[in-house]
């Protein structure tokens, strides 16, 4: 069992948890992910490592809760305990100097993209944070941002908080910019958010590195339910990546293959609504 | 000799019959399609063994299984002590006796099928490995011996990581098997279905070996979580058992669409996270009307049968030679065929065909008639040209085999390995670098069970030597 230390609110439906994994905690290095299982019977869910502390032998998790089976890790309380962590998983993210880099986060992306970006700054670059959401409150970690940061740019939807429209629009400007322009650009979020950034950059020939989380099981390359084609090659994205060069993902056939259980995911949706409606009816 | 019978009275004696499930009942759920014998049966049985002097079973058996011995026993009826000398030789017998190819391994060699039918060596061994199970306090308590106070890492917890471990621990040392998945068993859990090796049974085996002070850790990859660096500091020697888990791709096109699995995931989805059988499992599985398994082997034999439990209506084994040249087992075939499974023989998959929106809608295929032998002494399938047509699908699994998982070898670079990745392993086991041996499928490929516990064994013994 791994004792959950912390479990902190950072947006609707998304925490952060600290999770003792020793082990874990040791081996890994930013880029990884692990798997984790609530209880015994439950689904394999990865997630990324945001951050380790190998002496305290924690790790910590960021988890949107989008189904039935997220909904329960997130609702383990402080002192409460996950069955399964299984880690770390993938490859490390390829850290070097280039100089000028830009990270840009999509709403839960953010959170993957915040370790990287930290160990990108801690190699010697000089970092423009880009992160966007639908609304302020979905704007996370700008502030943890911000302390390695030489610039934090925000975007909402709405315009409620920073700049009103997408990620890209301020990663436009910032290419245009010659003293700002990035050398490298790491993006991390939504399946059509990333594909934007990577058609955005590929005419201006700006290495452009993408996160992806396709559907996997046991995150090790037995199943090869993760499969993605990058230039044209079936690619594991749990061995392999999860890191690829953004600018050869067939992002279509990706975002194909995630909608492969949506039917059942709506239907374990509806079920837990209903059970949540039975029940608040129930106790009046 | 605990055999009243004569030996004309035992030759007299036809071979017993494993009791089925219904194959129209059975085809629909995952209940066990073997029975198992009854006493009176498996007592009869075992008497038709003539307890032959020069015991050719004993070595067609992979883990030299004292097999007279507890036929003998189990004839006269004295199953404490059959159980005794089976549990003694065999780590998971339980386990083999659902599982092994007998008919090309003990059976295959028993003096009784040169004239008529061999004893059902792999029914009697479940019969009394059943027994033991069901029985714990009828069996004599396994001494131990005193602790050597040496420390051995078994990577994985499958079939070869089970048997060394249990017979390392019966030699009094010290044993930690890491096991990269949530649960114990390895492919006895993740790859062989319900219907063939109830799960229940894995887990009394593994609680054995508890029992005897073996530790299991789950959640470990080696290669990630751990190097084989840091296990070779910390233990005085390791095995590894990590199976061949990489599934291979068909390299055609259409590989992506949705509905196309490869074997591992499809079983695995449905054996270790219960997808399809349990209704409250949260792991799903796209189930398919008409399914087509592409292979061959047992895999692809179990792959099949779960799509027909499933719900599949035409479930399919699409395979490119024809049946006499499967290499899946006998019973295997012969059930699959009993529940309605269809063999669509001398094909090959040129092409997943898919619908507009992305799922699979039919596998495009080419008739194939066979040729001279190759290399394998196999005939050779050659295409027919002109011959292409669809088999309706929407659920399309790969069966053609697997490869070895790079986790733990990209992080030891002293390890020998062979051209396909395996580790290089002598007879026993033992690898390029001293105190670190190696078997089953990750050193073998893809093989069977049976052979897998076989380095186990040998691997345990020569391990062993190496503590000492």
């Amino acid at each position: 069992m791994y004792e959950i230390l912390e479990n902190e609110i950072l947006a609707p439906n998304l925490h952060r948890l600290t999770v003792k994994a020793p082990r874990v905690a040791s081996a890994r290095k930013p880029g990884q992910f692990v798997i984790v299982r609530a209880e015994r019977g439950d689904e394999r869910i990865p997630l990324t490592i945001g951050d380790a502390d190998p002496a305290a032998g924690t790790v910590t998790l960021f988890i949107q809760a989008i189904g039935a089976s997220t909904r329960k890790i997130v609702d383990i309380p402080v002192g409460g305990a996950l069955r399964d962590v299984a880690g770390p998983l993938g490859q490390a993210t390829h850290i070097e100097n280039w100089g000028r880099v830009a990270c840009v986060g999509g709403g839960v992306g953010t959170a993957v993209l915040f370790p990287l970006a930290r160990a990108l700054a801690e190699a010697g670059n000089e970092v423009t944070t880009i992160i966007g959401g639908r609304s302020e409150q979905y704007i996370i970690l700008a502030d943890e941002l911000a302390a390695f940061s030489a610039e934090v740019l925000i975007t909402t939807e709405d315009g409620s908080r920073g700049r009103k429209g997408f990620v890209t629009h301020a990663l436009a400007d910032l290419i245009a910019d010659p003293a700002r322009a990035p050398k490298v650009v790491l993006a991390v979020g939504p399946v059509p958010m990333m594909r934007a950034v990577a058609e955005l950059t590929r005419p201006h020939g700006i290495e452009t590195v993408v996160s992806l989380n396709p559907i996997m099981i046991d995150g090790t390359g037995m199943c090869g339910g993760c499969r993605v084609v990058v230039g044209g090659e079936s690619k594991f994205a749990c061995v392999d990546g999860p890191e690829f060069d953004g600018h050869l993902v067939d992002f279509e056939g990706l975002s194909d293959r995630l909608t492969t259980y949506r039917g059942f995911e709506e239907q374990a949706r509806h079920a837990a609504t209903e059970c949540r409606l039975t029940k608040e009816v129930a106790n009046g | 000799m605990a055999n009243d019978l004569s030996m004309k009275e035992r030759l007299a004696l036809g071979r017993v019959h494993m009791p089925e499930l219904e194959p129209s009942v059975r085809s629909r759920n995952f209940e066990e399609v073997n029975r198992g014998l009854g006493m009176e049966d498996a007592v009869q049985e075992a008497k038709r063994c003539i307890q032959c002097k020069h015991r050719p079973c004993v070595e067609g058996c992979p883990v030299g299984v004292s097999i007279p011995e507890f036929l003998d026993a189990l004839a006269a009826e004295n199953l404490p002590e059959a159980a005794r000398i089976l549990q003694g030789d065999n780590a998971l017998p339980a386990v083999c006796g659902r599982v092994c190819p007998q008919e090309t391994q003990c059976e295959a060699k028993c003096v009784r099928g040169v004239k008529g039918e061999p004893v059902a060596i792999g029914y009697l061994e479940r019969f009394v490995a059943d027994w033991a199970m069901a029985n714990p306090e009828k069996l004599a308590k396994t001494k131990l011996p005193p602790a050597t106070g040496k420390k051995v890492a078994v990577v994985g917890c499958g079939p070869a990581g089970l048997t060394a471990a249990g017979e390392l621990a019966r030699a009094g040392h010290g044993v930690t098997i890491f096991e990269a998945l949530h649960d114990t068993g390895g492919v006895l859990r993740y790859g062989i279905p319900e219907f063939r090796l109830p799960k229940e049974i894995i887990d009394v085996e593994v609680s054995r070996l508890v029992a005897m002070g073996v530790e299991i850790e789950c959640n470990v990859i080696v290669g990630k979580t751990l190097t084989l660096g840091q296990l070779r500091e910390e233990f005085d020697a390791v095995f590894i058992a990590n199976g061949a888990g990489l599934p291979t791709m068909l390299n055609i096109p259409g590989e992506n669409l949705k509905g196309v699995y490869s074997a591992n995931e499809f079983l695995t989805r449905v054996n270790l996270m219960e997808a399809g059988r349990n209704p409250d499992a949260p792991t799903p599985i796209i189930a398919g009307r008409q399914v087509a398994v592409i292979g061959g082997g047992n895999t692809a034999m179990d792959c099949v049968r779960t799509a027909r439990r499933l719900g599949a209506e035409r479930a399919m084994i699409v395979y490119r030679r024809g049946e006499t040249e499967m290499p899946a087992r006998v019973e295997e075939i012969k059930h699959a065929k009993e529940e309605g499974v269809e063999f669509v023989m001398l094909t090959a998959p040129l092409e997943i065909v898919g619908t507009e929106d992305g799922w699979v809608a039919a596998l495009r295929c080419r008739r194939m008639e066979l040729g001279p032998p190759d290399d394998s002494g196999r005939r050779k399938p050659v295409p027919v040209e002109g011959s292409d047509f669809d088999l309706p699908a929407e659920v399309v699994v790969n069966a053609v085999g697997t490869r070895a998982n790079p986790l733990l070898t990209a992080t030891a670079p002293d390890l020998d390995l062979n051209r396909w990745g395996n580790i290089v392993a002598d007879e026993n086991g033992a690898t390029s670098i001293p105190g670190v041996f190696a078997g089953g499928d990750m050193v073998r490929g893809g093989a069977t069970v049976i052979l897998a516990m076989g380095d186990g064994k040998r691997a345990a013994a020569a391990i062993g030597k190496h503590l000492a």
